[in-house]
């Protein structure tokens, strides 16, 4: 068996492929979280556990009422982001014209109403979700086994992550959107509807919160702690990114995942705050993050 | 942090009279020393040294965000590594408890020394992120290091004998020696907050670019109240390890952070009692609660959230605005 620095090449692009995957969850969550910190200035603390409700939405819609995974995969970040316009309207919008930092108590607050009440009703040891039969099994590439899967999450985040910073920076609607983020007042002024842009834009950010989830579900156990640890984590690559660029954020993303699961073959001990640790050296050499443009 | 927010009404600087305010600070701290001495007649000891303990970490908590106007979401770091360290060297190291609780106390002001010099590089939101990220970071190190006792904890922790004559495992004498730390500690904050340093924190939290333009260094400033906060949270978690003979996960796991942030809100933050009387609510609350399991989760949630949109002053915040005195 071939053997790079004496670790077994398959060993090493296994872990390379899941760094690939956690990398792929942690472009899309990060990516939901700049995208609503562009226009609402808040960061959502709820996001995690947003994520886990895509995942038991999806779960739910599978036991409960018989539909698969591919509707799924578009009816929960649906219904998660829905959930989330209401949160927004009700509750969040108050708070547009106080410090920054409430909107994060607020989403934390409410992360924690979500969590408890998944636990009360579906207890923390976690749930099964089935690979949907066209992507079970896998293919050799030569040098490694993929499970087809897992080649899907990676390429489908990917693609949504690209489609999302197309739609920002190629679209009118992305326009208007950039525009709102730079002088709310003036876009309002020019006869655009910023309350509803800002709602949407909510909505949109839990969506692929919730889109991440769904993905998740058949890898991961569906349990509804399954985000709050991942959340943290993402405001970690949040931090060593900058939420300046949409781009920024994706790259970071994979990039981080990438070196976790490095970590995880060399030095398997750090391979649970080795992001940490990056987190502390960007601070130390440049504390806006590495594509951020505030001081 | 909530200087932009909500403006300083004009009958809140009228009634800015240091003398009087200090009088009335000090009776309310008599009456506290006074409670204390009578309350193990009224509750259940142990239950009122926990209780303690926490209203001495959320006081630690508010000196930074209600005094320095720093958010942090971390502080479970410092709580539950020094509570950690306390443990150990009482147990395994044999140490006496005063000198367990120094140890823990020690760690957790270098900790915050380390933390806080990198989070204050950063401002607001990503500050709170950064703490955040750090103590999960601790976390991970508190799961996988051998002396933490993974999963299970440091249990058993000897009580031992203050200064090697007072018996701990008595449950009063223990009972007055984590008073008595928390009125000092409470003291401490109350020294701090009210010193020429607490006065310029204050004007940095405000406005920071004046203070600056004064001549002030914030960053300095930022940092001393932030590794304060740190040990006096520590000395909180270190003592606390002691009364429950037991430091576990739960004291450095993110949940704690968002406790105490939860207490500090709920009862007044920038309030010098605030944060004691928040803290005894909830301790109170998860007393009554315990049975609920998930649903004590849920019930702080709610309260979080109506704290946020309908409450963001604080019991002693209300108290203290119809008085018209700070408290």
């Amino acid at each position: 068996m071939a053997e790079i620095f004496s670790i077994p090449s398959a060993a090493l692009y296994g872990q390379l492929l899941l760094g690939f995957i956690n990398g792929a969850f942690y472009a899309t969550l990060s990516l939901g979280l700049a995208v609503i910190f562009g226009l609402l200035n808040i960061i959502n603390f709820t996001h995690g556990a947003q994520y886990m409700m895509g995942a038991f939405v999806g779960w739910m819609l599978l036991t409960y009422l018989g539909i698969g995974y591919w509707p799924a995969l578009v009816l929960a970040p649906l219904i998660v982001g829905a959930i989330g316009m209401v949160i927004e309207r009700t509750m969040i919008s108050r708070l547009y014209k106080l410090d920054h930092l409430y909107g994060l108590l607020l989403t934390f607050g409410l992360a924690l109403i979500i969590e408890g009440l998944f636990r009360n009703g579906y207890g923390v040891s976690g749930l099964a979700y089935a690979i949907p039969p066209q992507l079970s099994g896998g293919v050799n590439l030569g040098f490694m086994f993929l499970p087809l899967y897992r080649g899907w999450v990676v390429v489908a985040s990917l693609v949504v992550c690209l489609a999302t910073w197309f739609i920002i920076e190629k679209t009118r609607l992305g326009a208007y959107l950039r525009a709102a983020t730079e002088n709310p007042t003036l876009v309002q002024a020019f006869g655009i509807n910023v309350p509803l842009l800002v709602t949407l834009t909510y909505g949109f950010g839990v969506a692929l919160a919730g889109f991440a989830g769904v993905l998740a579900a058949p890898i991961y156990a569906v349990n509804p702690m399954m985000g709050s640890n991942l959340i943290i984590v993402v405001f970690a690559v949040v931090v060593i990114g900058g939420m300046g660029s949409i781009l920024g954020a994706i790259v970071t993303g994979f990039a981080l995942g990438l070196i976790e699961g490095l970590t995880k073959v060399f030095y398997p001990e750090a391979a649970a705050t080795v992001i940490f640790v990056i987190m502390a050296l960007v601070l130390l050499v440049k504390p806006a993050g590495l594509f951020g443009k505030e001081g | 942090m909530s200087a932009k927010a909500e403006p300083v009404s004009a009958d809140a600087i009228l009634v800015d009279r240091p003398t009087r305010n200090k009088r009335l600070h000090m009776t309310v701290f008599l009456a506290l020393a006074g409670l204390l001495l009578i309350a193990p007649s009224l509750f259940y000891p142990f239950f009122l040294m926990k209780l303690l303990c926490f209203a001495l970490f959320a006081s630690a908590f508010n000196l930074l965000l209600g005094y320095g106007g720093l958010l942090s979401f971390g502080h479970a770091a410092y709580f539950g590594m020094a509570s950690y360290v306390s443990a150990h060297a009482a147990k395994v190291w044999d140490l006496s408890p005063e000198l367990a609780i120094l140890a823990g106390t020690t760690t957790a002001a270098a900790l915050g020394l380390v933390f806080g010099a990198l989070a204050i590089r950063r401002q607001g939101i990503y500050f709170a992120m950064v703490t955040l990220a750090f103590a999960q970071m601790t976390y991970f190190f508190a799961l996988q290091a051998p002396f933490t006792g993974g999963e299970d904890g440091i249990q058993a922790v000897p009580q031992g004998y203050l200064f090697g004559f007072l018996d701990l495992s008595d449950t009063m004498t223990l009972y007055y020696v984590v008073a008595a730390i928390f009125l000092l500690g409470v003291l401490l904050i109350y020294r701090i907050v009210h010193s020429p340093f607490g006065q310029v924190l204050k004007a940095i939290r405000d406005n920071e670019p004046r203070a600056v333009s004064l001549g002030y260094r914030a960053d300095h400033y930022k940092l001393a109240v932030f590794v304060l906060s740190a040990t006096l949270a520590g000395l909180a978690g270190a003592t606390k390890a002691i009364v429950v003979q037991l430091a576990s996960l739960t004291d450095v796991y993110w949940g704690m952070s968002g406790e105490v942030v939860l207490m500090t809100l709920l009862g007044g933050m920038g309030t010098i009692f605030g944060p004691m009387v928040g803290a005894a609510i909830i301790i109170t609350m998860q007393n009554y609660l315990a049975s609920l399991g998930a649903w004590v989760t849920v019930v702080q949630g709610v309260v979080f959230v109506i704290a946020v949109l309908l409450f963001r002053e604080g019991i002693v915040g209300v108290l203290s605005k119809w008085i018209k005195k700070p408290l």
